[in-house]
């Protein structure tokens, strides 16, 4: 009745276009490295890493969270997020059909390995649109200095 | 790979790159249909849920306040726009739609017309 809503046209194109985002998405996207922690297609949350000259950022791609479930914590240089996304679906019985599911949900967990550099001590976490985004700043050694010429 | 400085593109510009499509979550009960698709970095002001007859489209453009002076050091994802389209059938009441996003989820509520809604039929014997 109506099948409509949730059948999905598998055109060619969709099927290449499925293909692509799977392939950049487990080589990372365009070609940008990926840790020894990160994993393969399919990790919720997806993380991105940059660097700035005076900290890493680290953006983890995780909508629909409870800020205050979120769980992060650094040790030895490793940033695990950890945490848990309620279910919205409701159980299935016989006055609801579920017709796609493809949200994860559950509990998750990941770990990024930091560069060498940051200060642990110094850590910045904002949980914004679905978007958990850490800044964690450089040591002060490794942040860029303008030395005084005399 | 032409400009690595770019975790995720923001600039209007770039918005014609291919979207990705969101994953979603679509059940029915007897009153309608809810739909949730998880568009992370989406705020309210850059979603777009457009009806055009019977289709029904969701767009969402990512948007970070990333520092200027931030290269990758790794990236999964590249997503600087979502979209993804669905056809609506006719017992649904394309007008009652609400939408409501939190958390870079949005929650789509589709209504059936009031007359497609179940009704119990009376059986009266004679």
């Amino acid at each position: 009745m109506i099948d409509t809503m949730f059948s999905r046209p598998q055109s060619l194109f969709d099927q290449l276009d499925a293909m692509h985002r799977l392939l950049s998405r487990s080589l990372g996207a365009d070609g940008a490295p990926g840790g020894i922690r990160s994993v393969a297609y399919g990790a919720f949350p997806e993380i991105n890493v940059g660097r700035t000259p005076t900290s890493v950022e680290v953006f983890a791609f995780a909508p629909g969270i409870d800020a205050a479930s979120l769980d992060v914590t650094i040790e030895r240089n490793i940033l695990k997020i950890s945490g848990a996304r309620a279910s919205f679906t409701p159980a299935r019985d016989a006055k609801v059909q579920l017709y796609a599911n493809e949200r994860p949900e559950g509990r998750f967990s990941r770990a990024v390995t930091l560069p060498d550099d940051v200060d642990p001590m110094k850590v910045e976490a904002k949980y914004r649109d679905g978007v958990l985004r850490i800044s964690i700043a450089l040591s002060a050694a490794a942040q860029p200095q303008r030395i005084a010429v005399k | 790979m032409a400009d690595r400085n770019e975790l995720t593109t923001t600039k209007p510009a770039e918005s014609n790159q291919r979207p990705v499509s969101p994953a979603v979550d679509i059940f029915e009960d007897a009153g309608g249909i809810t739909l949730l698709a998880d568009m992370p970095g989406v705020s309210k002001e850059r979603l777009d849920v457009k009806l055009d007859g019977d289709n029904l489209s969701i767009e969402g453009h990512v948007e970070m306040d990333l520092p200027a002076d931030m290269r990758a050091l790794w990236a999964e994802v590249n997503m600087p726009r979502f979209r993804r389209t669905f056809t609506l059938s006719r017992e649904l009441d394309a007008s009652g739609i609400e939408a409501n996003l939190k958390d870079g989820v949005l929650m789509l509520r589709v209504p059936k017309q009031a007359h497609a809604q179940p009704r119990r039929i009376e059986v009266t014997a004679s």
